[in-house]
Order: C-alpha cells, then structure tokens, then sequence
C-alpha cells in the first residue's frame, strides 16, 4: 500500500514522497539515531543497569515511539499549513522558522534539562518526545515536506489527504531510520567498543544539527529564489 | 562556551576514571584565622606530580579578594555525571571550582583550566545576593548534578538559624537558580548531600545551624542531644522528602557522606562524630531494600575513644578535661572509587583508618596511620622532631586509589577548641598498595607551617576530579 501510495505520489504533480523525499527522511532519522543524546546512551544504560540486551531493544523502542509521536504531528501540520497558502509562502515561511530555530539552538547556553534516570516506559517515550520536540526533529522534515506536497497546488481535499499520506510515510521512515542507528549504535558500544568511546568521539552533534538548521534554511531559501 | 568533544576528565564509569593520568595538581582551600600574613582566605595549588621538581611545594596562591569568608569546602562546577544519559551536556567543561565562604555566605568560581598553576577568580556572588535568590545561607559542599551545580547549607537566609537545604545553580550562567527543595519534610539540620544518581535518590546529613557552630561547639547543646543525628532520602525529581533514617539520640553530629561510585550500587557510608555514651566514633552504612524499597542504616564500625591518664588530664582541652579520654572524633571519611577502602579520619585522636569495605555491612581494618592529635601529637617521618597540631582532618583519595592526601584544619572556632595552642597547618600523602591497601606515608611529600603563609588548609580537590568529586551514571 505504502509502494502503491509512492507511485501515486511520485505521479503527481511535482510532489510525492519520492525516493530523495525518502533518503532525506531517512538520513534524518540516522543522524538523530547516532545522537546519544537523543536516546540510544538511555537504552545502553538501562541495558548496562540490568545486565541484558533486551532491556537495550526494549527502551530503544519506546525511545522512538516518543520521537514518531513529536515528528509526526509537526509533519502532518507543516503539510496542512503549506496546503493552504502558495508554494512561494510556505517556502518563505519555512526558511525563516529553520534559521530563527536554528539561530536559538546554536546560541542559547542551555541544554534540555530532564532530571530523572527512573523512568517507567511511557515516561521514557515522553522523554523522547520533548528531547525530539525541543531540538526541531518535527520541523526539520519540513523541507522534505515541502518537496512532497507540492504546495498549493494540492488545493483539493484529495490533493491534502495525499500530502498527509506522504507526510505520514515521511516521518515513518524518518523514525526507522532513527530505530535503525540507535540500535547499532547502542548494540555496538555494547558488544564491541565499550563505554570509553564517549570520551572521544562523542562530537558536539547538538551543534552540528544546530547549523544543520541554517544550512536546510539556506537550501529552501535558494530553491524558492529561483522559483 | 560549548566545546567539540567532551570534557576528557568526564569518565563514564568508576573503572575508567581510574585509568586515565595522575592529577598533577591538588587545590587546597585555606584561610586565614589571625595568625600572620596575608590575611586573605587563598586557594593554594599544590604540586603532586612526583617526577616533577617542585613536588610537594605550593606552586600555585590565589587570594580572595574579602577578609573572613573561611573557605570550607569546594567543589567542581561540571564533572563525569555530564555524561548520564537522563541529562547530557558532556561539552561543558570542568573548569571552575566553586569555593565557598562557609562563614561569609560569598561564592567564588575560580577558574583552573586556563592556567592549572595560576587559577584566577573570573566570578563572585556576592553574599546578598546569595541569599536573596536561595533563600538559605552558610555554603558548605557542593556538587555537580543533573540539573546543574548543587550546594548545601547550614542555615537560611536571614540570621543563624535554619533550616538549612540545598540551593541549585545554572552551571553555564553560574546564576543562582533558587531553593532546590520543594517538600524538605521534617529536615531541619543540614550539612552534606550527595545522590545515588541513577536512582533519582539524594542523602543528606545533619551538623548544626550556623549558631550552632560558627562560635564553637557548644557543650551544653551537645549533651542535650541538638546536633544533627538523622540522614533524610530525597526523591532527586520531585525534590521531595521520602524518608528519615535515626541514629539514636546518643549519636551526634552525622556530616560526611560517600555513597558507593558504583551507580548500580544503593548503599554507602556516613562517620558520625560522637557517641554520647562513650565519646566513640562510629561509622554507618545506609543500604536500600531492593531496587525500590525503603532505605535502612546499620552502624557498622565504632572507634572507642583513648583514655587519659590522670597526671595527663591537663594537657587535655578543658572541653575533654571531666571526660578524661580523647574522642576520635570522627570529621570525614573518603571511599576510593573502586569502593573497596574506606578512610576514616579522626581529627581527636589523629588516627587516618582504613577499612576494606567490599563487604559494606561488615567492613575490616586494614590500615592505620597517626599523625598529630589532641595528646599524641604525632609526627611526619618527613620531620620527626615536630610534634603537629591538628590531625588528618579531610581526607582525598585520587582516583586510581593508589594515593590519599590529608589536610589536618576542621573549622576555625572549633580547631581552637581542640587544639587551644594552635593546629597549625599540614598536608600529608599516603602511597596505597593496591593489592594489599597497605599505606606508607610519603616522606617527599610534607608542605606545612609558612609553605601555607599563616593560614590554614581545610580540604583539597584533585586535578580531574577525584573520590569526592564525581558521579557516575555506568558501571
């Protein structure tokens, strides 16, 4: 159904969830994935604290259940918002959000703050939640979401519930991509590199994504100059 | 600001911090109690690198810029539980050391990582403000955390009494953030804190208030029972109070406290001062039910005091005097960061005792060293015709645990009252057979008297942290 609807998508008039729709998505979802402040360090420590594996795949799962719950509602509103107003606004628009956004990330001291390490399961996925909300994991699919939707012309309600559909295979793929690295990631630093590796190759990536977000407002500002 | 990698002296687990370099540096906070020049509280770099040529020596002086602050204790503003998973910001750096004016309320963050021999003083809140924005005042120790730099003290904002609590601080802006309680229950007395991080729980401990302390021990208070004798559990969250444990009446003052490195762990050590009945010292081990059950304490190890004989009974404080006996009077205690030894100082008897505490609710002597104290008067094999003062007060064990170094100052008014003829200033180290744990004093290694320009030495840090220092959030 999801291939049938891809079809359909890459059909349509310059929209659709296309295969570089796709492996931006997806490339997204690694990059939250090696993050191990997004949530794989938390799956390795509860697997570290009870001995098991399991307790590994387990948390990682919740972890990304959390992020889907932050990415796909932001997908989903960002489509509906450039349903509504012309291409030439929704990519002004977008470009604007992405540098102020990451403008605020890249200067602002702080760091989410979450003080809890107890965490039951849902409690684990709200945290995952706020950490992928308060970083712009939702809004940062929104160019990918532009290129899919096509803009305003999908003014029909058939046109919105296709871009929804897109939107939706977006942030799917999104999180499987993100479910994919944690999980290596964590399974490796469990079994093969040890704990030591975060000491030396755990880079600043909360930087990293914070002028990610000025170079994707730099993308859509250049792909809307030139029409 | 932000680096790229992480801060290399944040470790993940207590294995890992004890494979990486010896500290080359150890910072002693001093003060001055009007004896000689310069009159200033100083942080004194001290160097501990053995291969170097200054070994030994105070390398390194940098002033206060107010009179009568009393440096305490210190503490670092980012440290290893940068890494825990919950809350990470692992590109902050351990730079500045937050020095404490216990009696003055002013709190100093010097930097050290600029240049490690020169620190320089970069920030000064200064003691109205303190308190305007906490609410408490008497800075004791502090840590860093989750939520950033955690310092507890004995008294609140306005006059002598308490309740004393805890106060939280934004380790970027180094800006006082508030009250950290939100329910303190029935805790009134304050004086340590420290946390079992990975299970969201704080311990805190209980000396005296700022009147009960700050012109001596009081005699009549302490018979009475009215210093701190109660360790309360907090819920690190919800920053509520759960639970109280007692020690009884008879136990006095309950400061020190070192929970196992280990974050699996949920047991850890407390030293208790006096006993009423019998002036002896004790240790106490406080452990949980399970995962999450309640916690309980179990003394686990007296230290009986010395008796005096009559024609001695002179030579003793005139506090001691109708007791005719030495109290160990047990002031700090330091668990190496593998949780096998633990150090016992007592600042009466001047005695440093080491316990292997693998079994913790069943811990056996295996070391002991004496330097100084009320009657024994120990000395230096560095100098062993100078009879010291004072006695190995805090304790600081590195984080390989091969090494323990002893400053032998407790508290202005109250070194006075123990030692009424002066206490002087000392530093001493000990080399720890890792195997055995046996300790041998090192005779290199001896900076006192005018090495500390007249004031005296209360409590070191070890360059890249140490066993006082750190929480670890993986095994």
């Amino acid at each position: 159904m999801l291939l049938a609807h891809l079809e359909h998508g890459a059909a349509g008039s310059g929209g659709g969830a296309d295969v570089a729709a796709l492996l931006a998505a997806a490339g997204l979802g690694l990059f939250h994935g090696i993050n191990p402040a997004m949530g794989w360090l938390f799956a390795l420590s509860f697997g570290l604290q009870e001995r098991s594996r399991a307790a590994i795949g387990r948390s990682l799962a919740w972890i990304v259940l959390g992020h889907e719950i932050s990415v796909l509602p932001s997908a989903l509103i960002i489509t509906a918002f450039a349903g509504q107003v012309s291409r030439g606004v929704a990519m002004a628009v977008v470009a604007g959000a992405l540098l102020a956004f990451g403008s605020w990330l890249l200067l602002r001291p702080r760091h989410f703050r979450w003080v809890g390490m107890r965490l039951k399961p849902w409690q684990l996925a709200w945290w995952s939640f706020l950490m992928s909300t308060a970083t712009g994991a939702g809004l940062m699919l929104a160019p990918v979401l532009l290129h899919t939707s096509g803009g305003a012309s999908h003014h029909a309600t058939a046109g919105l519930a296709e871009g929804f559909g897109a939107a939706t295979v977006v942030a799917l793929v999104h999180a499987a991509g993100m479910a994919f690295a944690s999980g290596v990631v964590a399974l490796v630093v469990h079994q093969v590199f040890g704990l030591r590796i975060l000491r030396t190759h755990w880079i600043n990536l909360d930087r990293v994504w914070a002028l990610a977000f000025l170079v994707a407002a730099g993308g859509v500002a250049l792909a809307w100059w030139q029409g | 600001m932000a680096s790229w990698r992480p801060d290399p002296t944040f470790y993940p687990s207590p294995s890992l911090a004890a494979e990486e370099p010896q500290e080359r540096y150890a910072y002693v906070a001093t003060y001055w109690r009007g004896e000689g020049e310069p009159q200033k509280d100083a942080l004194a770099v001290v160097s501990v690198d053995p291969a170097a040529d200054d070994y030994g020596q105070v390398v390194g002086w940098t002033e206060m810029p107010n009179h009568g602050d009393e440096l305490h204790h210190h503490g670092w503003n980012a440290c290893s539980s940068a890494l825990c998973p919950g809350n990470p910001h692992p590109h902050v750096e351990r730079r500045y050391l937050i020095l404490m004016g216990l009696r003055s309320s002013r709190i100093h963050f010097v930097d050290v990582r600029q240049d490690p021999r020169n620190p320089t003083i970069d920030k000064i809140i200064e003691p109205e403000e303190y308190k305007a924005k906490s609410g408490y005042s008497r800075p004791h120790t502090a840590h860093c955390g989750p939520e950033g730099i955690y310092i507890t003290n004995l008294g609140t904002a306005e006059g002598d009494e308490g309740p004393g609590g805890i106060a939280l601080l934004d380790h970027d802006t180094l800006e006082v953030k508030g009250t950290w309680e939100k329910d303190r229950g029935p805790q009134y007395l304050a004086y340590d804190f420290w946390w079992h991080i990975n299970h969201d729980r704080m311990i805190t401990s209980e000396w005296g208030t700022p009147r009960q302390v700050e012109e001596g021990l009081l005699p009549e208070e302490l018979l009475a029972g009215r210093y701190g004798n109660k360790l309360h559990v907090f819920d690190m969250v919800r920053r509520t109070h759960l639970q109280a444990l007692e020690l009884g009446p008879q136990y006095q003052m309950a400061l020190e406290l070192r929970p196992a490195h280990d974050p699996q762990h949920q047991y850890g050590f407390i030293g208790v001062v006096i006993s009423l009945e019998d002036l002896s010292g004790s240790i106490w081990c406080w452990h949980r039910d399970g995962d999450d059950g309640d916690f309980a304490i179990t003394k686990v190890y007296d230290i009986p005091a010395e008796p005096v004989a009559d024609e001695d009974v002179d030579k003793l404080p005139e506090m001691l005097r109708p007791f005719k006996a030495v109290p160990p009077l047990i002031t700090d205690i330091g668990l190496s960061v593998d949780d096998r030894f633990l150090y016992v100082s007592c600042f009466g008897t001047g005695q440093s005792i080491q316990l292997d505490v693998s079994d913790p609710l069943n811990p056996t002597k295996v070391g002991e060293i004496r330097l100084g104290g009320i009657m024994s008067r120990a000395s230096h094999p560095a100098a062993p015709d100078l009879p010291l003062s004072g006695a190995p007060q805090m304790v600081e064990v590195s984080r390989d645990g091969r090494r323990v170094y002893w400053t032998n100052s407790l508290y202005g008014a109250w070194d006075d009252q123990f030692y009424p003829d002066g206490v002087g200033a000392w530093m001493a180290k000990a080399d720890i057979d890792p195997e055995t744990g046996a300790m041998s004093l090192d005779e290199r290694f001896f900076p006192h008297g005018d090495d500390f320009r007249g004031n005296r030495v209360h409590q070191a840090h070890l360059e890249g942290g140490d066993a006082s220092s750190d929480s670890y959030c993986f095994s």
